[in-house]
């Protein structure tokens, strides 16, 4: 491993945690706020135990993912001085007005989990709807950093200069819209199935059976809409690549040669070498009419792209493939959630169907982090989209494979204590009742 | 807009030094806490810095922001010359971060807790050191960008005598804000006199070390005392700095704490605007090169949203930070100590 691709893999591995974090830092406070105000108007034991049950899950994930993302405020210099040397200044807007929301964020979650019983509980129940509500601030400001990276804009471009700056158009660029949405559903999606599959399991277990069925109702009636929202909201975003990232639209379908009526390809391994996809199902004109809404339409392949300006396939392509699987799986039982809601049907609380969720648990993460792969590998080889390539950003410090491994150690050993922890505060649930905290009559 | 963002810079580290300071303060300090008074020392703490735990360390994040988007060329070389030191303060910083909150809610008080605690109080060493060490490093002068070969640019800059006693200087200043802060918190008299002695040593030791600074400044034939005290303003600053001693002294041994931490918060501020004055505008001093904030600054256009942003961001963010610091330090929790310990998981320990 070379120390390039050391530094790219340490990126994506500090990405691909930190997402998992900030998807739940996001979510699960406004999961806390319906329970919670469930339990305020209905004054019912139940709500109350769950409402602390997920603050605990809430405060060890969000240490994590602050520490994380400390990290990354570093590792972004640390590995690409280069690139922020000169992204910086451009696309530093959404990050000044991140630090507001993470900061408001933080003192959020101090007064939410050290204030019960201290608080008038309608102001408690506030400050944990002001956590949910910055998180998502900072999710959405941060998107509009990468949408730069993948759309630039604001600032002139003149003989490897970066002039006349103009930060708020770098923010408000072309790219930050479609992702900002499609990232937001996506967080609530994988964080609604990944709950609502910890609770169907508990559920079939048998123990506390009022707690975990209103936790996998509120958990999954969000996460449902979401995921029925999410495959037009990925349909926005798939016609905004074909005309923003060519390219990585054609490495995303493996579409390796330019022509109209082009097929829709599903599935398949692509032959980097040859420039064939293996064992794929062909829908004809499908890509042009997804692409570019009509079955004729022109849709350009990697062959208009120099050799060395072609992002890798097959690694694109797969996570492509992935992420929408993953969507259609996660759309079609949450439709089917929805119906049975609304029928009142008994088999919301059948054995399949909880086994079905229980399951279904990992799905809407990995989709998550197979849709930035998706974004990111398909933006590759430039790091600042036609203007700046990824190894032109490295770092001159040599031995950044140790620095990876070294990280590597740190995520998985994180990644060890907090799936421990997590088994412990749920199995902690079913133990004996304990004492909870209460807000004075 | 140039100047408001430097006085943004400027305050995020001072704040950061002070609060974070403090925080990593009581790891440093539990080292200290003989085995018998451990337990109750980490309830205490836990109960004096949860709530705020997270927005101390926010000061850190805005000070590496400003320093990216308003000085970009600063932060990229930083990054490049002190990759080493900076990663491993940032090691300091997830295993303190996250020991300190999973030995609180892993409900099961078992072996895994001692791990937690060995990590939570070495850890909190680490941080301070590399901190300073850093600080240390950036006003010396070892950087060297000329450098040839690796361990001339990379590990020669920090493994100096002067950066290490910064570092070095650095833990005590945190061990001492910690106590002193902890003596108010302390709910009973045998806790008070505890911290109180503390204070009193680390405030020996910071005093000590401060020494050593000048000492290994001297013996690398850095100009750095000649510099701070020919300038009037830093003199002065340091001599406020000096007089204040025998005051906080006082107010150490009769347990006026309030006093004491506006006193330990003026001192470390001093110091720091001493030697911030006596620089400015250079922030980073190399071997043949020094970067200015003047110079290093980005376009003016992005200056202008940064500070704006910034500014916005304080009319938001210092009246919930003041109410949230005001209401639990009002709201002492005595009254239903056992409150927090339920949502801790606390219980399973009696
Ligand atoms: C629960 C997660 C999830 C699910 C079910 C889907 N996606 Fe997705 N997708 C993401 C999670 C995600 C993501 C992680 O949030 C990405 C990465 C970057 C971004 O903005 O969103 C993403 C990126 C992404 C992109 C690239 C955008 C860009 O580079 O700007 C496209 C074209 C799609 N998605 C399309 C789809 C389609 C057609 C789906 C149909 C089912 C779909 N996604 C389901
Ligand atoms: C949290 C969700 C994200 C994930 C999972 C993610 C994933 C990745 C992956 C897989 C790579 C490696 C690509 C390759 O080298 O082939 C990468 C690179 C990178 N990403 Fe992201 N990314 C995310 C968000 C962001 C955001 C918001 C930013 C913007 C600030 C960003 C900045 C970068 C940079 C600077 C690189 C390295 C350069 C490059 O490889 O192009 N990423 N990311
Ligand atoms: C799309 C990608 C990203 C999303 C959606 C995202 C979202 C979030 C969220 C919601 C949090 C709050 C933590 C929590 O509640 O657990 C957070 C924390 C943080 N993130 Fe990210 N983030 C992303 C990428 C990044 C990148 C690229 C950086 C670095 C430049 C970064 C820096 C931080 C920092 C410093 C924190 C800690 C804030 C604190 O202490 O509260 N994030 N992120």
């Amino acid at each position: 491993m070379d120390d390039f691709i050391a530094a790219r893999s340490q990126m994506a591995l500090s990405l691909g945690f930190h997402i998992i974090f900030a998807c739940i830092g996001m979510i699960m406070p406004f999961f806390m706020a319906i329970s919670h105000y469930l339990y305020l108007k209905k004054r019912n034991d139940h709500y109350r135990k769950l409402t602390v049950a997920w603050s605990k899950g809430v405060a060890i994930f969000f240490v994590t993912g602050a520490v994380s993302g400390t990290m990354l405020s570093f590792e972004l210099g640390l590995l690409w001085p280069e690139f922020m040397l000169h992204a910086g200044p451009i696309f530093g807007m959404p990050f000044s007005l991140e630090g507001t929301a993470f900061f408001l964020e933080a003192i959020a979650i101090g007064f939410f989990l050290y204030g019960w019983g201290k608080f008038h509980p309608w102001f408690h129940w506030y400050t944990g709807v002001m956590v949910g509500v910055t998180g998502l601030a900072s999710g959405i400001l941060v998107v509009a950093a990468n949408g730069w990276m993948n759309a630039p804009t604001g600032f002139d471009y003149v003989d490897g200069e970066f002039l006349n700056i103009d930060p708020m158009a770098a923010m408000f660029n072309d790219a930050w819209f479609t992702q900002a949405l499609h990232m937001t559903l996506a967080a609530f999606v994988a964080t609604g199935f990944a709950v609502a599959g910890i609770h169907a399991f508990l559920l079939m277990r048998g123990k506390n059976k009022p707690l975990h069925r209103s936790a996998l109702k509120i958990a999954l009636s969000l996460g449902a809409v979401a995921a029925i929202l999410q495959p037009i909201s990925g349909d926005i975003s798939a016609k905004d690549v074909a005309q923003r990232q060519p390219a990585k639209l054609a490495a995303m379908e493996a579409h390796y040669h330019t022509e109209s009526n082009a097929p829709l390809i599903i599935g398949g391994i692509p032959d980097e070498k040859n420039k064939i996809v293996n064992y794929a199902i062909k829908i004809p004109g499908g890509l042009s009419f997804l692409a570019h809404g009509d079955f004729n339409a022109e849709v350009i392949g990697l062959d208009q792209f120099p050799e060395d300006e072609q992002p890798p396939v097959l690694i694109t392509h797969l996570a492509f493939q992935i992420m929408v699987g993953c969507g259609m799986i996660l759309m079609l039982t949450g439709i089917l959630w929805l119906f049975g809601q609304w029928r009142k049907k008994p088999f919301v609380e059948a054995k399949w169907f909880l086994t079905l969720l229980a399951f279904l648990t990992p799905l809407g993460f990995i989709a998550v982090e197979a849709g930035w792969v998706v974004t990111e590998v398909g933006r590759q080889p430039w790091i600042i989209y036609g203007i700046m390539k990824t190894r032109e950003g490295l770092t001159p410090m040599p031995g950044i494979v140790y620095s990876f491994w070294l990280y590597t150690f740190i995520y998985l050993s994180l990644c060890g204590i907090v799936s421990l922890l997590l088994i412990r505060q749920i199995q902690d649930l079913d133990k004996k009742e304990t004492p909870l905290p209460t807000y004075p009559r | 807009m140039l100047y408001v963002v430097i006085a943004f810079l400027y305050i995020a580290l001072l704040f950061y030094l002070l609060f974070g300071g403090a925080d990593f303060g009581a790891g440093i300090i539990e080292l200290f806490t003989s085995d018998a008074k451990k337990e109750k020392s980490r309830l205490l703490t836990y109960r004096a810095i949860g709530p705020i735990w997270e927005a101390n360390h926010m000061w850190l994040i805005i000070s590496i922001v400003i320093l990216f988007v308003g000085f970009p060329a600063i932060y990229s070389s930083l990054s490049i010359y002190l990759h080493i030191p900076l990663s491993l303060m940032l090691l300091g910083i997830i295993a303190r971060g996250t020991a300190f909150i999973f030995r609180h809610y892993d409900p099961v008080k078992g072996k895994l807790q001692k791990v937690y605690n060995l990590i939570y109080v070495y850890s909190s060493f680490v941080t301070p050191f590399f901190l300073g060490n850093i600080a240390g490093t950036v006003i010396s002068g070892r950087i060297n960008p000329a450098a040839k070969s690796f361990p001339e640019a990379y590990l020669f800059p920090w493994l100096g005598y002067f950066p290490i006693a910064v570092g070095l200087f650095t833990i005590c200043i945190c061990g001492f804000l910690a106590a002193v802060y902890l003596i108010g918190e302390a709910d009973d008299y045998v806790d008070r006199i505890l911290f109180r002695n503390k204070a009193i040593w680390l405030n020996i030791l910071t005093v000590l070390t401060g020494g050593l600074i000048f000492l290994s400044a001297y013996v690398e034939e850095m100009e750095l005392l000649n510099e701070l005290l020919s300038n009037n303003v830093s003199l002065t600053a340091l001599v406020l700095a000096s007089i204040s001693l025998p005051i906080l002294w006082y107010a150490i041994r009769n347990f006026h704490y309030k006093m004491a931490r506006v006193l330990a918060g003026f001192q470390v501020s001093m110091i720091l605007f001493a030697l911030f004055y006596r620089l400015f505008p250079a922030f980073v001093i190399m071997n043949g090169a020094v970067l200015t904030l003047e110079e290093t600054a980005a376009p003016l256009s992005t200056l202008n949203a940064l500070g704006i942003a910034l500014l916005a961001g304080s009319i938001f963010i210092l009246p919930a930070l003041y109410y949230l610091i005001y209401s639990f330090q009002k709201k002492r929790f005595d009254q239903d100590t056992d409150i927090v310990n339920m949502v801790g998981g606390e219980e399973r320990r009696k």
